[in-house]
């Protein structure tokens, strides 16, 4: 059974205990989303401040969660900020490929997990800090903690894309 | 057994032998890399090995449909199934077998009143009491009425001892047409006056339906002396196998309402232009029942006899108020474990809050040392916001359980302190 130590792993723990860019920003201009996991309780909510050029200028985050849903979303606040929209989609579409090696997994009863048909995250997205929620695979009840704030991202953005396009 | 003191600490010698009712649960015998400390019987039991064989032995010897066929083999199961229930109604005091109904489970009880019953008799404008602390199981389902039917909802809440805040009660209850609440909480553990209730709804005018989910595993229970109409409990949290639970309704009541679901065994009768129902209970189990539950679920409540229900209750007091002090002393105000402070008042059911730490942490740190509890909202959601949080780590005791996993859970807390540093 994998250990404790793949899942808290120590920038985990950090972002967890010193969480980033935690606030909120006055709506408007910024954009607020909420997520919530139904099954554990835990909340995320974004402010999303995106300049016209489509750039995340600043980012904020409030709510409450295990100690996973919140370092994750601690992590991903870091990760997107100054980012270009595009940018931001190709490392959630990174982030999910990271989570859902185990989603393919699933199916295995046996083997070391290195399945022929693991999605591959594009190289080209330098996850960072993000690699260390990697262990969260492992612990399949959890994987919805990490994903939280992810989705959470996705949804503002395409309400905020709606808003904009309106 | 042993004698039951009822010392001025607030002791008593445990009647249970704790050593030697392990040994009926296979589960504790397997091998692990670390020891087994379940600590989530609420949630759902352990089976004991003589649940087991019934059903296995009833599968290698004689399954069959039952209520159908004449030749012997389904005799035999059809008269295993029905004994299973003259069990369950000795088990409960129910007045008569024909009131004790088969269904999947506690929920399916549930909806099988709101349904049947509720559909019959309550429309726009009726009101409906529940409480605070219910689970989703008799809270949705009276929701779902209420949106279709325009039903009113009246709450009785919950005070900050976490018990029942029956203060206004008759005032609550005036006028009401149903009466639901839960007899022991499966968040606080909270043992609430059912009697009282009962009496102030009857009095009202008011059926009562308890769900007595976490009361019938560890209390000896008379759905009569309850003063309820309705009792709904599950199987799988008394030693039973999933998938089989139990509706005990009054007979006249049964008798007035109409079937829940339709199909087979539940008709006397049927014609291209209608059907005749079939009489009590069948009339309330369509379709083949879980038959090998049954047969599982009446081994179970003979284990539980064997146990002595006084027994089981005098064990889980004791052990509750081991767990209180243990725990309270361990880690003082670090650890808010809510709900009624006085063991007497509640059943083996401890929710806790650790520090600042949220309950899947705690969880999944526990479970690192072989220590299952639940973490999450419990189906109790109105009550986790009446409690100011999203959610708890829930401990709770059985038979099979001992001062011993009592002292791992401190144990294994003391290691979630350590991980996040606190």
């Amino acid at each position: 059974m994998p250990g404790l130590e793949d899942l808290y792993r120590e920038i985990i723990l950090d972002h967890y205990r010193n969480p980033r860019n935690r606030g909120e920003l006055a709506c408007p201009p910024a954009h607020r989303s909420e997520g919530f996991n139904p099954l554990c309780g835990d909340e995320v909510v974004l402010y999303l401040d995106v300049d016209a050029d489509g750039r995340v200028v600043d980012l904020k985050v409030g709510g409450q969660g295990c100690s996973i849903s919140q370092s994750s979303a601690s992590m991903m606040s870091a990760a997107v900020k100054g980012r270009s929209l595009d940018e931001v989609r190709a490392l959630n579409r990174a982030f999910k490929a990271l989570m859902s090696i185990h989603e393919s997994r699933l199916d295995a009863d046996e083997g070391d997990g290195s399945g022929t048909d693991t999605p591959v995250p594009d190289p080209s997205v330098e996850l960072g800090d993000l690699a260390a929620l990697q262990g969260v695979v492992k612990f399949p009840v959890r994987i919805k903690c990490a994903t939280l704030p992810w989705n959470t991202l996705a949804q503002g953005l395409d309400e905020f894309s709606t808003a904009a396009t309106a | 057994m042993a004698a039951v003191g009822t010392g001025d600490a607030g002791e008593r010698v445990d009647p249970l032998d704790v050593t030697r009712v392990r040994k009926d649960f296979p589960v504790f015998e397997q091998d692990r890399d670390r020891p087994l400390v379940y600590l989530d019987s609420a949630a759902s039991s352990q089976k004991p090995r003589a649940v087991l064989d019934a059903m296995t032995e009833y599968y290698e010897t004689t399954h069959a449909n039952v209520h159908r066929g004449v030749y012997a083999m389904a005799e035999e199961a059809t008269a295993r199934y029905e004994r299973a229930r003259r069990t369950v109604a000795r088990f409960v005091g129910a007045p008569s077998t024909c009131e004790i109904l088969f269904s999947k489970n506690a929920t399916e009880s549930l909806n099988l009143v709101a349904n049947a019953w509720g559909r019959a008799n309550l429309s726009a404008g009726d009101v409906v009491v529940l409480t605070e602390m219910e689970h989703h199981a008799n809270l949705v389902p009276w929701l779902m009425l209420a949106e279709e039917r325009g039903l009113e909802l009246r709450y009785l809440g919950v005070t900050d001892d976490g018990l029942l805040d029956c203060s206004d009660l008759e005032a609550t209850l005036d006028g009401a047409k149903l009466v639901g609440l839960t007899a022991m909480s499966n968040v606080l553990g909270t043992l609430t006056p059912v009697r009282r209730v009962a009496e102030a709804a009857s009095a009202a005018g008011a059926v009562v339906v308890v769900d007595a989910s976490q009361y019938v595993p560890h209390l000896a229970t008379d759905v009569t002396a309850l003063g309820a109409d309705f009792v709904a409990f599950t199987g799988h949290k008394m030693l039973g196998p999933t998938g089989i639970g139990v509706l005990w309704g009054r007979e006249e009541l049964l008798d007035a309402m109409p079937p829940f679901l339709g199909g087979g065994d539940m008709i006397r009768d049927v014609r291209l232009d209608g059907f005749t129902p079939n009489e009590l209970p069948w009339k309330f189990e369509a379709g083949t029942p879980p038959i090998a539950e049954a047969i599982g679920l009446g081994a179970a409540v003979r284990e539980l006899q064997r146990y002595g229900m006084e027994a089981v209750r005098d064990h889980e007091l004791s052990l509750t108020r081991y767990a209180l002090r243990t725990l309270g002393e361990r880690y003082g105000d670090d650890l808010v474990i809510h709900g009624p402070a006085d063991a007497t008042e509640r059943g083996g059911v401890l929710s806790f809050t650790f520090k600042d730490l949220h309950p899947h942490d705690v969880s999944q740190v526990l479970d690192q040392s072989g220590v299952c509890v639940r973490a999450g909202h419990h189906c109790a959601k109105p009550l986790m916001r009446r409690l100011g949080v999203a959610a708890t780590a829930r401990a709770s005791f059985y038979v099979y359980n001992d001062e011993s996993d009592v002292d791992a859970l401190a144990d294994a807390l003391s290691s979630c302190s350590d991980l996040f540093c606190l």
